[in-house]
């Protein structure tokens, strides 16, 4: 989403992200978010029509609080007195975060393409091995008996079906 | 004396086994969640909801709301043992629990919280009992303008009640609505903000965004603290409880004095976090020994306990009554309802007796079977804690992943998830409060609704939000919180400056 921008941003300066810095960005994100809007709100009708208030009527009105919200908080954080200037991430944080997100979206993609539970059997034991630095063996048996227990809990128990993935690898199961 | 037995006949369709064991098995479920780092309630609830979509609604919001309690029960274990709030309305708790517990006195504490929760839920479902049907039969007569005020007044309090800038406010706010706005338009049949792809036309679930908002981002925020563990052990024995318990009653007017504060923010949308910092403010100032809160006493684990028991418990009032959520679980809880095919409001107390007042039984028995549940298994929930990290969050990614799956069957909602995390995670830092974006993501198709139909009867004249007595005054006490911010600065500058409140730094924007 719209703040993935400014993560990467961050990671990419050597300098730590002041708070105001950050503040303004998400200010000026979300004034972009009010933009199209109310552009959008426009195009779909925010007067009134023949029978009543157009389908954008409401909306107009959400997006213009939302720009003139902004620009409110782009003027406390760059101009106003009472900026905080405060670090937001230094680097160690930054790359503790950046350790758990970056894995995350990965896992993500894997889901789509391997399906919920051999992604999630993976992904726990990977997370274990190089961010737990556990032993592989142990992280691997748990990672499987973890999801061993979903598969069973979703699609035994509850008779919930979840994502297979695109790839299926388990098929033979006939789940 | 009707409520009474219309409550006794509640407590009968609640007493089977059946169902109190669902009530053992929500309220475990509920303190586990109350107790990891990156479950909390209104998440778990949410994660938990599409499992209950084949049970019957009584025994789905008898398991739910029974993990709404147990998650306000946990985190006060984490709070007192380990320093550090599993909940956003713990804070309050640590600042005199956790010294308690170094001072080897953790078993007293525990107890006192456990308990002081127990009064201040008790206090809460009592006042449910009695003005829950009075408000639903008073609301039966609104119209569309008189429950626009009511939304009205619910967001704008957020702005007039709310810590913080009330710019930040008002975007979660708006981000919130405009959000509900995408895919179809309820009235109109128009596509909206969907650009073109198909897959937006279902909208934007506010089920994935609170498991995004609340589940991911609490633990990447938990990662950046690089979190590690170290906390007191506890053994809670009968002679602990009774002595604590022998003690308690001296602190009666601090318990009476809290849960009037904490139902008051629970009915209004303030919410529980703030309920608990006023209350414990209030009994530093009032009590005693005022002076030694902070070092370990026992008071000081009371006030905010009732206090936010109170407020969690007293927001399902405007949820039930109104089908106003208070608080962003109550918002879930009210997502699930109207996904059982219930629609929550006034006619919900004419409609579905059984269902009421069963859910109001199961409150009274729930808190109950919660103080018995947690009393006898803390040293089980404290063990749980010492499970490193790095174990624990990539499961607590998985169940979010799972959870946001389930709710549509989407694999693109996977991905949004994430999203609302990453945004979760900056707002959190940046102090954007997250509960009005939640709300108005849950109610924001129903206020729109409800604005148009009023425009409608009045032909796009404003003036029809003053037309009785009634619709005046809510919409006139609206304004009035939404400027709130500007007045108080005003009145500031004309007054000589007062102290600020205390543990203004401490308490987060919830």
């Amino acid at each position: 989403m719209s703040s993935d921008r400014e993560d990467r941003a961050a990671g990419d300066s050597p300098a730590v992200a002041k708070n105001a810095t950050v503040d303004a960005i998400v200010a000026a994100i979300i004034f972009i978010i009010g933009a199209v809007v109310v552009f959008e709100a426009r195009r779909l009708g925010a007067t009134w029509t023949s029978d009543g208030p157009g389908a954008g009527y409401f909306p107009f009105y959400i997006g213009l609080i939302l720009c003139v919200s902004s620009l409110g908080i782009l003027y406390q954080a760059t101009v106003g007195k009472g900026r905080d200037t405060d670090a937001f991430v230094d680097r160690v944080q930054l790359r503790r975060v950046a350790s758990v997100l970056l894995p995350a979206t990965v896992y993500v993609f894997a889901i789509w393409l391997l399906g919920i539970y051999v992604a999630s059997a993976v992904y726990v034991a990977l997370f274990m091995i190089i961010l737990g630095k556990y032993q592989p063996v142990r992280s691997v048996v748990l990672g499987i008996v973890i999801n061993a227990f979903f598969f069973v809990m979703f699609e035994v128990w509850f008779k919930v079906p979840l994502y297979k993935g695109v790839l299926d690898p388990l098929r033979f199961l006939g789940y | 004396m009707e409520e009474l037995s219309a409550l006794m006949q509640g407590f009968g369709v609640v007493l089977t086994p059946v169902n109190i064991g669902l009530m053992f098995v929500g309220i475990i479920l509920g303190v586990l969640i109350g107790v990891l780092p990156g479950l909390g309630g209104a998440n778990g609830v949410a994660i938990l909801l599409p499992l209950t979509f084949s049970m019957s609604p009584t025994s789905a919001i008898v398991m739910l709301s029974c993990i709404y309690w147990g998650a306000l029960f946990g985190g006060a274990i984490t709070s007192i043992l380990f320093n550090i709030p599993g909940e956003p309305w713990s804070v309050a708790t640590t600042f005199d629990g956790y010294p308690l517990a170094q001072k080897g006195r953790a078993g007293q504490a525990l107890t006192a919280a456990f308990t002081s929760s127990f009064v201040g839920a008790f206090f809460a479902v009592l006042m449910i009992t009695f003005l829950a049907p009075l408000v639903a039969k008073f609301a039966l007569r609104f119209g569309a303008p008189e429950f626009f005020s009511v939304y009205l007044l619910t967001f704008c309090s957020f702005v007039g009640m709310g810590k913080g800038s009330p710019f930040k406010i008002l975007v979660a706010m708006c981000l919130g609505f405009a959000l509900a706005a995408v895919g179809m338009d309820t009235v109109t049949g128009q596509l909206r903000m969907t650009f073109g792809m198909t897959e937006l036309m279902r909208g934007f679930d506010f089920l994935i965004a609170v498991i995004g908002l609340f589940g991911i981002g609490e633990i990447l925020l938990s990662m950046e603290e690089g979190l590690e563990f170290s906390g007191k052990s506890a053994r809670i024995n009968p002679k602990v409880v009774w002595e604590t318990w022998k003690e308690l009653p001296r602190y009666w007017v601090t318990s009476l004095r809290s849960s009037l504060v904490g139902i008051w923010m629970g009915i209004t949308p303030g919410g529980a976090t703030p309920a608990s910092f006023m209350s414990y403010g209030l009994a530093k100032k009032m009590s005693r020994n005022g002076a030694k809160f902070g070092t370990g006493e026992v008071e000081g684990v009371v006030a905010p306990e009732t206090a936010a028991h109170a407020a969690g418990t007293s927001a399902l009032l405007p949820m039930l009554a109104l089908g106003i959520p208070g608080s962003p679980t109550a918002a879930v809880l009210l997502g699930g309802l109207l996904i059982w095919g219930l629609q929550p409001g006034p006619l919900l107390f004419v409609e579905q007796k059984d269902f009421v007042w069963g859910l109001i039984a199961s409150m009274y028995l729930g808190n109950i079977v919660g103080l018995i549940v947690v009393l006898t298994t803390v040293p089980l929930f404290a063990s749980i804690l010492r499970i490193p990290f790095s174990i624990i969050a990539p499961v607590i990614i998985v169940i979010c992943a799972i959870g946001a799956y389930t709710v549509h069957n989407a694999m693109l909602d996977i991905w949004f998830m994430l999203g609302f995390g990453v945004v979760g995670y900056v707002f959190k830092k940046l102090d954007y409060p997250l509960a009005p974006l939640v709300l108005a993501l849950v109610l924001g198709d129903k206020a729109e609704d409800s604005f148009r139909q009023a425009m409608l009867v009045s032909q796009g004249d404003v003036s029809i939000m003053w037309s009785n007595s009634l619709v005046g005054t809510i919409t006139t006490l609206a304004l009035l919180m939404l400027v709130w911010p500007l007045l108080s600065k005003l009145l500031a500058k004309l007054r000589p400056p007062k102290d600020k409140p205390d543990f203004a730094e401490e308490q987060p924007v919830d």
